[in-house]
């Protein structure tokens, strides 16, 4: 294929731009500076379009696309922002506070949560889907970390960096639906786990207070994603 | 024809909560009792948590005293660590919860109390408040702003925010303090202290206008609870806990409050979700005690800074045993305010408060853990049982309002016999039934742990318990 061949030109809110074939929706708006928000996705891991606060619509589909997993084409004309996408994606972020107990004032992550971010930016003012309020168990039998299930979005970013980063596999999800968990080896407690490294990544990617380490809880704790890319590389350097 | 008054809501309180008067049929007073309306129910919807996370939900009980649940909160954990904390952690501790005490003392006095001081028990309701305060003694109007400022501001300067701070943590504070915030906390000491002191000369020169309601205002025998240091000396943070009786001797000394619940108990009452606290060997409502500022100098052997000290010397004279009317609740306030400016200041002063070692850190060490620590309304108690991997099994919480309970609700019935007689009850008397309670200042949102509106009613009943009259703002 050549050079020429792997170039797809598409407008994006108007703004025309130039992407490489294989890039999605949102690689090609990131690299332009246009903005979308997303939840699950994680630049170094894998997409898996769970969360669809990445909504996008483009000219001719019947029905709004998730960016992060759909593909550039030729001529495509992209819409991130308008009415009727803000609306969704508000009625979106609703559902996940709705589903779970998310109890920003006593959170771990209170200041630094990707879920609660996206409320402001978004403008989430207040949730109108009837709260849940399900009885979700706490998981702090390991040593360093704790899980607590009230507060995930199932975003699944623990499960992939497990796997695509670390390569240990002890993250999983059982279940379906909002009924889903994610869980350590065959739902065995985190602490009695014989594939966990302990090495903690889970921890820097969940987005919200879900994951977190024991001994910063109460502190500010701002969690580092942002290895995860030169991680990936620096390991693919080696194989 | 018998009656009951009902005052519902009663102003000028933290939290909801109403009183109801029970008259007889020649109009007497025969019972008064005092109802906290609301529950919220803390300690069961903790269970399951992780303890760290305590000091955090606790502190959400309370937007007035949320640093005195992060303190005894904190210290519950520290004792599920098993852990000694930094010193310099507890001093910052220290240095906190004085603050909190300045701002809330200066929050009772100033804005809910100043009021019937001011301006008189007998002035027209619409006056009775700060802002009116403000309007006809803007210079007592602007010291309590700016005391309640001190305190705030301190606060803020530790921890990062005035209200519910996320700044203590099992273990010590999350971050040390600066050199300049230290400096800038001492620069505000000079105009505090000159604040609390033009306070204290201005209500010495009142307060023997209000000699009638000294008289009544809870003016009875009660023992008196507190936390003290080796040498008997207040202490806020940390110490044993002794207990006075009315002639000022001291029943218990040198009780470890961790171990309270062999000395205390907690009764409960059906018309109020507060609970009863009563010293345990003499039993309930015998072993009724007061905790609070006028406990803590009705207890201590003197205060160890100079100005405070002074006016400690001046207000024991007034009675050669322990002060017993709750009116003197405000006097001691005022004394507490300086004397907490003054500790504030050796503390911040000393070069040491600027180490960086500010946390230690373990995993669960013990499976129980009890914080003790004085909130500006009395002795506070937070008490955690834990499993194995630190998820809290069971809670407690006895809170300083609560210790006052019993007291407050005789007060009342003190006060209503000496001030609510017949049918015409004019609007000044149930407005020092009110009084007598917010001289304990008692935080009802606390105390049960409620959610609620600030006001408070208060009802007056048939001896057959129906309402015959009930007085209610909102």
């Amino acid at each position: 294929m050549s050079a020429e061949s792997n170039v797809r030109t598409l407008t994006i809110d108007g703004e025309e731009i130039s992407a490489r074939a294989d890039q999605t929706i949102l690689e090609a708006a990131r690299e332009h500076k246009l903005a979308i928000p997303t939840l699950c996705h994680l630049d170094g891991l894998s997409e898996v379009g769970a969360c669809r606060m990445c909504l996008v619509e483009v000219k001719g589909a019947r029905r709004l696309l998730p960016a992060c997993v759909t593909r550039v084409e030729e001529g495509m004309e992209v819409t991130t922002h308008n009415p009727k996408i803000d609306r969704y994606r508000t009625m979106i972020l609703e559902l996940f506070f709705a589903e779970r107990n998310h109890i920003c004032s006593i959170c771990v992550a209170n200041g630094n949560c990707e879920l609660q971010s996206l409320a402001l930016t978004l403008g989430m003012t207040h949730v109108e889907i009837p709260y849940q309020y399900p009885q979700l168990p706490v998981d702090a039998s390991h040593p360093r970390f704790t899980v607590d299930h009230n507060r995930c979005v199932l975003c699944t970013r623990c499960v992939r960096v497990c796997s695509e980063i670390e390569g240990a596999n002890t993250w999983g999800v059982m279940g379906r639906g909002a009924q889903s968990l994610v869980i350590t080896d065959l739902k065995e407690p985190w602490g009695e786990s014989e594939t966990c490294t302990s090495c903690g990544k889970c921890v820097q990617v969940c987005p919200t207070g879900a994951l977190f380490e024991k001994d910063r809880a109460g502190s500010k704790v701002r969690k580092q994603p942002d290895f995860l890319p030169y991680l990936r590389i620096m390991r693919e350097g080696e194989q | 024809m018998p009656r009951t008054i009902v005052i519902d809501p009663v102003t000028r309180l933290e939290g909801h909560g109403k009183i109801t008067l029970q008259l007889d049929e020649a109009g007497i007073v025969q019972d008064a009792t005092f109802h906290v309306t609301q529950l919220r129910g803390f300690e069961k919807f903790c269970e399951g948590r992780p303890f760290y996370e305590m000091p955090n939900i606790t502190a959400r009980i309370c937007g007035i005293c949320p640093v005195s649940h992060l303190v005894a909160s904190s210290k519950a954990c520290d004792a599920i660590l098993a852990v000694r904390i930094p010193a310099v952690a507890a001093d910052l501790r220290r240095v906190m919860n004085l603050a909190q005490l300045v701002q809330s003392h200066a929050l009772s006095f100033f804005y809910l109390s100043s009021p019937d001081l001011l301006l008189g028990m007998d002035a027209p309701a619409e006056e009775r408040s700060i802002l009116h305060v403000a309007h006809t003694h803007p210079s007592i109007g602007a010291d309590g702003v700016a005391l309640r400022q001190f305190g705030q501001r301190i606060i803020e300067l530790l921890a990062g925010k005035r209200i519910h701070p996320g700044w203590t943590v099992p273990g010590g504070v999350n971050e040390p303090l600066s050199a300049e915030k230290r400096d800038t906390i001492l620069g505000m000491i000079p105009a505090a202290k000159a604040a609390i002191v033009r306070t204290l000369e201005w209500f010495r020169g009142c307060v023997e206008k209000f000699s009638a309601e000294i008289e009544v205002f809870a003016n009875f025998p009660t023992l008196f609870m507190g936390l003290v240091d080796e040498h008997g000396l207040p202490e806020y943070y940390d110490g044993s806990l002794r207990i006075i009786d009315s002639e000022g001797n001291v029943i218990a000394g040198e009780l470890n409050p961790a171990h309270y619940a062999e000395f205390i108990g907690e009764a409960v009452e059906p018309y109020t979700y507060m609970k009863f606290p009563y010293y345990k060997p003499l039993g309930y409502p015998g072993g009724t005690y007061r905790v609070g500022p006028l406990a803590r100098l009705n207890l201590a052997e003197r205060c160890d800074t100079p100005l405070a000290d002074e006016a400690w010397r001046a207000f024991r004279a007034m009675s050669p045993r322990p002060l017993l009317s709750s009116f003197h609740y405000h006097y001691a306030r005022l004394i507490e305010m300086l004397h907490a400016a003054e500790k504030i200041e050796s503390l911040v002063a000393n070069q040491a408060i600027l180490d960086k070692h500010v946390r230690a850190t373990a995993l669960v060490n013990s499976l129980e853990g009890v914080g003790v620590a004085e909130a500006p309304r009395g002795t506070l108690i937070h008490h955690y049982k834990v499993d194995e991997n630190g998820l809290i099994t069971w809670a407690n919480l006895v809170i300083a309002t609560g210790h006052n309970n019993a007291a407050m609700n005789r007060g009342i019935l003190q006060t209503a016999r000496h001030y609510v007689q017949g049918e015409n009850i004019a609007e000044g008397m149930l407005n020092r039934v009110e009084a007598v309670v917010r001289t304990f200042d008692p935080c009802l949102s606390c105390s049960t742990h409620a959610l609620g509106r600030m006001p408070l009613a208060i009802e007056l009943c048939a001896p057959d318990g129906s309402l015959i009259r009930e007085v209610r703002r909102n």
